[in-house]
């Protein structure tokens, strides 16, 4: 049925042209027609992301509605789109959050909203571009793009500080790029041949033989580009900034979304890339992680304002992606083939509940500051008397992001740290930390926000949530629940690809032997 | 197929009872609890139904997986039920103290405004104590475990608005969480030697003979995996069994509604961690570090949190005390390897501990929510019925032979007694010392609450009068089977029989082979504690209670002030709060808010991130004096540099 | 006979002397004007000597494309200069230096 359909260029340019409509044609004036057609923008994409689930055949590893046409002949440089298990639950995580930060902006943003949403429909497109892209080019245009209706966002709609927290966004992002081309340009000249010119598809890249020292140095352009993004300590110090100054709707893509491009690179090409690089760093790595889990998570607890304190625990969750990642190496050197998967399916399932869960807390907080127009804990207080409703959602949200069993924030951080006791008692045990340090800080800003008795008037004033912000935390708190309980048919769609992954591209990449085709 | 349905109706009726009546805001109060009350009882009907099904051997044990959690490979974790007799036995306990304490709260809560909420708590937390006893793996199991917690967690903060509450839930989630720390780490441990976390394949390879494993945690120190494993999980019911030192959250969890006082902190899911080492008893076995390691923190826990009821004066709080030793017991029991002795112990603690509070409970509703004991004073006038079902409760606990608490705790003691680990002897001395201490605090709390002089203020004696049958309905439900319950059991139970396939134990460690020996009709059980210390020690409690809190109240004071000292400590709790706040969670606060100041504030923004920044401006700022602004200079230095240029060029062409 | 360096050497003139000018003078706007069109009449003159001695009529062709493009610019120069002159009440240059660091 689709496959005369380019579902995955719908997926791209739909947005991006509802975004066009909206500046261009409904514009400033018609504000009520502006949201329509942006949400149904957006329902529309989500609808083509969960076909595109349903058509996707989960049985196969390798790549799926494929497309291809030539753009820049000159470099060869293509069009190239497709999926794998990996991208494509991103892509569906993407175009929800998008759909949902569009409901829950609905009457928050008073300030020029069709460009508020033409930028979140615009970076929907990008960001769906990022991981539906094969060509490395390609993949790096949409990569850049994407920080410029973010910047925007944070910029135009942000807090007191945004200009400050904006540029250390861009630049911070912008700088790791940098190398991020020069590293794509160098494999696209050394995957092409003479003849026929450089190739940037990045699954000839995951094919090449690279020799030990130029995959350290891809390696650290590669790390330098990722780990900002993720991000890993010690280059994080972007996010709480970032995050504290953007809007609601820009910090729950930012946290949902943006971070797992991060991961997404490190899974799409270091690890297939140099993975003898990366063998040889990944006690680097893990360290890093380590320490975004530990150290991030005492940093947490001294925060005062909740958005930074989120802002600090969704790099720290993220820790656990990274630790999941690189774990795999010396799981599979010890022959621990089942464990390095685990690993691995828990990062990339960490990655998509973080989306769920972070997203959600970073609502729930718009859904305070809407009301009270703080964000610091010590303005609020007693919430629950006024709230009651809102109160259970943001219960919910708070003990998954402590990594309950049962919400999904378990499901992932359960599978590395079962996948790194395999590796060292140690890893698990530092990585175990996050179980006491995640509930303190999580629960003791939610003692200290919803508990008590109303502290002040601003609290007594307060009205529960309404039917649409209900909708929104309802259909979250479902999904938490759902891939909680019963995680089995997200792994199903992203096991093949793993596996492969595992199989194919983390053996050596020093001479061509043992290695797929 | 049968038995299936009904095993998922006792778990899912539960929880669709407490999703209808907590999500359905507006639901009447009447409904709450008719949907609650009903779905609990069917459960236990149907429970009551299993269990006796399994003991009497009519069915088979019944291991299956409802659905696949996650598949890796070879390695796949289900969410599915175990029943045989021990989680039988567990379900028929839970489900009736669960429908007990639900049939009270109509009458405990009648005034809450929270009313529904209430009630879906409790019904949640029936479901998810029975996911945890029903569980046939790891995963399912930690599940439940942190279930339970989440539920006890909103409970002990039921009331949220008292400062109080809003922190004893905080901490009891946070003290529970770090024992769920080393609960993690067990059941990683698990995995790394096994492969796999479902009970029964692990049970399978203990028993075919395993490698164990080493763990290295240095270059030259391995740990036995096993032991590791071990410890770990026993840490993990540290936590939620409140063991010394984890146990500082029981006693501020009283701060809840007392009906979870009864249902959470005493009967149930305290016991989780009591259950969970007597279900993993064929682990336990193949340590004897563990072991000796439970033992000594169940002697410790008997011991120690005993001389702490004995100073309270919050009603609540000297049950909860006792809670604490008594569950040192049952711990003793678990590393003496009489793990069925442990259960017994938990299953006829659950009945009177319930009923002990409960009866607390309705001593508090009469006194119009007054818990201090110094405000009380010859009750027995007004409460007759809980004045009985209170005394039964109490002489349970303290052992008095024929009662339920006698059977388990004398085969406790006796277990101990034949135990061979080196830790035994102190935990020997640590539980019968705890006997004296028992029937001390149990008394004093006793003589205090129903005899003495009446001291509450007239107000409140003008309404002091028995509540109604809602209450004291299920003190008399409870006091049968605190009566009857020990006598009916014991003979199973210790000869041994009562868990034959479901608990293992190893020829050198087992420790109830003495007991199984020289096993006697329960009634010459009863008449053969006179010749046991025990029972004298338990009189000599008793005795003293009496003489300080009845006859001599001038001697309590006196002893306070020749212990000065010791008296001191005591009222600190031996520290352990303050060395937690003020040091514990204190240091890590400002450990984070240094690390934050200091490194990513400090270090990081500042002097790298900012610091570039701030290179690049300065730097600059002295290079734009060079701009000056005239259109000459600019032209001057063109015409200088292509002059230059142009020169280079020349000079290479020429010495080409 | 005028050679080709003779032409060569006026329009080098011609350049200095703008460039000169450019440089030296401080005072006035108009006269730097001046000075621009008189280096792109040193290149006209260049671009026509060779396209004489070349035999090659496509830098005639370039003069005149230069022509046009110079009575453009000066046209716009004198706009920017009384457009400055409005705001600034004068073209004096040691005045205009507001691009200074």
């Amino acid at each position: 049925m689709l496959n005369n359909i380019p579902i995955l260029s719908l997926l791209i340019w739909l947005p991006i042209i509802g975004a066009g409509i909206i500046v261009f044609g409904t514009g400033q004036k018609h504000k009520q027609a502006t949201q329509w057609i942006a949400l149904i923008t957006a329902m529309i994409t989500f609808i083509l992301s969960l076909i595109a689930l349903n058509e996707f055949d989960s049985s196969r590893y390798y790549l799926q509605f494929l497309e291809d046409k030539s753009w820049i002949d000159s470099l060869n440089i293509r069009y190239s789109l497709g999926v794998d298990g990996i991208s494509l639950p991103l892509i569906v995580l993407t175009s929800l959050m998008t759909m949902i930060v569009i409901i829950s902006s609905w009457n928050q943003v008073k300030l020029r909203v069709s460009h508020y949403l033409a930028a979140f429909l615009t970076m929907c497109g990008l960001m769906n571009g990022v991981f539906a892209s094969t060509d490395a080019i390609l993949f790096y245009v949409m990569w850049e793009a994407m920080l410029v209706p973010m910047f925007l966002i944070i910029g135009i709609w942000g807090g007191p500080n945004r200009i400050y927290a904006t540029l250390k966004f861009f630049i911070y992002t912008f700088f790791g790029s940098v190398f991020l081309l020069i590293a794509l340009i160098y494999l696209g000249i050394q995957a092409g041949s003479e003849a026929s010119g450089a190739n940037f598809n990045i699954f000839d890249m995951h094919s090449l033989v690279i020799d030990a020292d130029t995959q350290k140095l891809l390696f650290f352009a590669f790390l330098i580009a990722f780990a900002i993004k993720v991000p890993m300590w010690p280059v994080h110090t972007w996010l709480p900034d970032a995050h504290v100054q953007a809007p609601t709707g820009g910090s729950v893509i930012l946290a949902a979304i943006m971070l797992k491009m991060g991961t997404y690179g490190f899974l799409r090409f270091m690890l297939p890339i140099v993975p003898d690089a990366s063998f040889e760093m990944a006690n680097f790595m893990i360290v890093l992680s380590l320490v975004a889990v530990a150290y991030i998570g005492f940093v947490a607890l001294a925060q005062t304002d909740m958005k930074k304190l989120i802002a600090y625990s969704s790099i720290a969750h993220m820790g656990f992606v990274t630790l999941g990642l690189f774990i795999s190496f010396s799981l599979v050197a010890n022959n621990h083939v089942e464990a390095a998967v685990m690993g691995i399916q828990g990062a990339l399932i960490q990655m998509i509940s973080h989306g769920f869960i972070s997203g959600a807390l970073f609502l729930c907080i718009g859904i305070l500051y809407e009301r009270v127009h703080s964000r610091e804990i010590g303005d609020y207080g007693g919430v629950v008397n006024v709230m009651p409703k809102f109160a259970m959602y943001f219960m919910l949200f708070s003990m998954a992001n402590a990594g309950l069993p049962g919400t999904s924030g378990f499901v992932g951080e359960f599978m590395v740290i079962l996948a790194s006791f395999q590796v060292s008692f140690w890893i698990a045990a530092i990585a175990g930390l996050t179980l006491i340090l995640a509930a303190a800080y999580t629960l003791w800003m939610y003692k200290r926000v919803m508990f008590g008795d109303i502290s002040n008037d601003k609290v007594s004033a307060m009205e529960d949530i309404d039917l649409r912000e209900k909708i929104v935390l309802v259909s979250l708190a479902l999904l938490v629940l759902l891939f909680g309980l019963w995680p089995a048919p997200l792994l199903d769609v992203m096991q093949p690809s793993v596996q492969h992954l595992i199989d194919c591209n983390l053996v050596s990449k020093l001479s061509a032997e043992g290695m797929c085709s | 197929m049968m038995i299936q349905n009904q095993l998922l109706a006792i778990v899912l009726l539960p929880l669709l009872a407490a999703l209808v009546v907590g999500l359905s805001g507006s639901l009447p109060r009447v409904w709450a609890h008719r949907l609650t009350v009903f779905a609990v009882a069917m459960s236990c009907i149907l429970s009551v139904d299993v269990a006796i099904d399994q003991l009497t051997d009519q069915a088979s044990p019944l291991n299956y997986n409802l659905y696949t959690w996650a598949q890796f490979g070879s390695f796949s974790m289900h969410v599915g039920f175990l029943i045989d007799d021990l989680t039988a036995t567990m379900m028929a306990v839970v489900t009736f103290v669960s429908l007990m304490v639900h049939i009270y709260t109509v009458g405990y809560m009648k005034t809450d405004p929270d009313y529904q909420r209430f009630f879906s708590y409790i019904s949640l937390f029936t479901f998810a104590m029975l996911t945890l006893v029903m569980s046939n793996n790891f995963m399912q199991l930690f599940f439940g475990w942190e279930a339970v917690g989440l539920v006890s967690y909103l409970l002990i903060g039921f009331w949220y608005k008292k400062p109080t509450a809003i922190f004893a839930n905080l901490k009891a989630f946070l003290v529970n969480r770090v024992g769920d720390f080393g609960f993690l780490l067990g059941i990683a441990g698990v995995y790394f030697v096994f492969g796999t976390l479902d009970y029964a394949e692990v049970f399978e390879q203990v028993n075919n003979g395993y490698t164990d494993l080493l763990i290295p945690i240095s270059d030259d120190i391995f740990w036995s995996a096993t032991t590791f494993l071990c410890i770990g999980l026993f840490i993990g019911a540290m936590g939620k069994s409140a063991q010394v030192p984890l146990h500082v959250w029981l006693p501020d969890s009283m701060e809840g509604p007392t009906p979870i006082s009864a249902l959470i902190h005493a009967a149930t899911m305290v016991t989780a961690g009591v259950f969970m080492v007597a279900r993993m008893s064929p682990l336990f076995e193949q340590s004897e570090i563990a072991l000796n390691f439970i033992l000594i923190i169940g002697g410790t826990t008997a011991l120690f949190m005993g001389f702490l009821g004995v100073i309270q004066n919050d009603i609540k709080r000297v049950i909860a005390y006792s809670t604490l030793s008594q569950l040192g017991y049952m711990v003793v029991a678990l590393g003496a390897s009489a793990y069925s002795v442990a259960i017994f112990h938990l299953v006829t603690h659950a009945f009177f501990k319930a009923l002990l509070f409960l009866g607390a409970g309705s001593v508090i509703i009469a006194m119009h929510h007054e818990q201090d004991m110094r405000k009380m004073g010859n009750l027995k006038k007004y409460l007759p019925i809980t004045y009985v079902t209170m005394l039964i409760g109490t002489l349970a606990l303290i052992g008095t032979p024929l009662f339920s608490g006698f059977y388990s705790k004398d085969a406790i003691i006796e277990s101990v007694q034949f135990s061979q680990l080196w830790a035994s002897g102190y935990a020997y001395i640590c539980v019968l010392i705890g006997v004296f201490f028992t029937a001390l605090y149990s008394f004093r709390l006793f003589f205090m609450v129903f005899h003495t002089t009446e001291r509450m203020d007239d107000e409140t004696k003008s309404h002091l009068k028995e509540p109604s049958a809602v209450v004291w309905g299920p003190l008399i439900a409870l006091a049968i089977p605190s009566l009857f319950i020990g006598y009916l059991l014991a003979p199973s139970m210790l000869s041994g029989e009562y868990f034959d396939g479901s608990i293992q134990v190893t020829e050198q460690h087992n420790s109830i082979a003495g007991i199984v020996e020289h096993y006697q009709h329960p009634f010459s059980l009863a008449l053969g504690s006179v010749s046991h210390w025990p029972l004298w020690l338990a009189i000599a409690g008793v005795f003293t209670a009496y003489m300080v809190v009845v006859k001599k109240p001038e001697l309590a004071t006196k002893a306070r002030k020749l212990l000065g000292p010791v008296n001191h400590i005591l009222e600190n709790n031996y520290y352990f709060d303050k060395i937690y706040i003020n040091y514990i969670s204190a240091g890590g606060v400002g450990l984070g808010h240094r690390f934050w100041k200091w490194i990513d504030v400090g270090i990081i923004d500042g002097i790298m991130v900012n610091g570039t920044a701030g290179l690049v401006a300065s730097i600059s700022a002295k290079v734009r004096h060079i701009q000056t602004g005239y259109l000459y200079h600019y032209v001057f230095v063109m015409v200088l540099g292509l002059l230059t240029l142009l020169g280079w060029l020349y000079w290479t062409a020429l010495n080409h | 006979m005028i050679g080709l360096s003779d032409y060569l050497l006026l329009s080098a003139i011609l350049f200095s002397i703008s460039v000169a000018g450019i440089i030296i003078n401080r005072k006035n706007v108009i006269t730097l004007l001046m000075c621009i069109e008189l280096m792109l009449l040193a290149v006209n003159t260049n671009f026509i000597a060779f396209s004489h001695f070349l035999h090659d009529t496509t830098g005639q062709v370039f003069v005149f494309f230069i022509l046009t493009v110079a009575a453009a610019e000066a046209a716009i120069g004198l706009a920017i200069i009384v457009v400055l002159f409005r705001n600034k009440a004068t073209i004096d240059v040691e005045q205009l230096n507001q691009l200074k660091g």
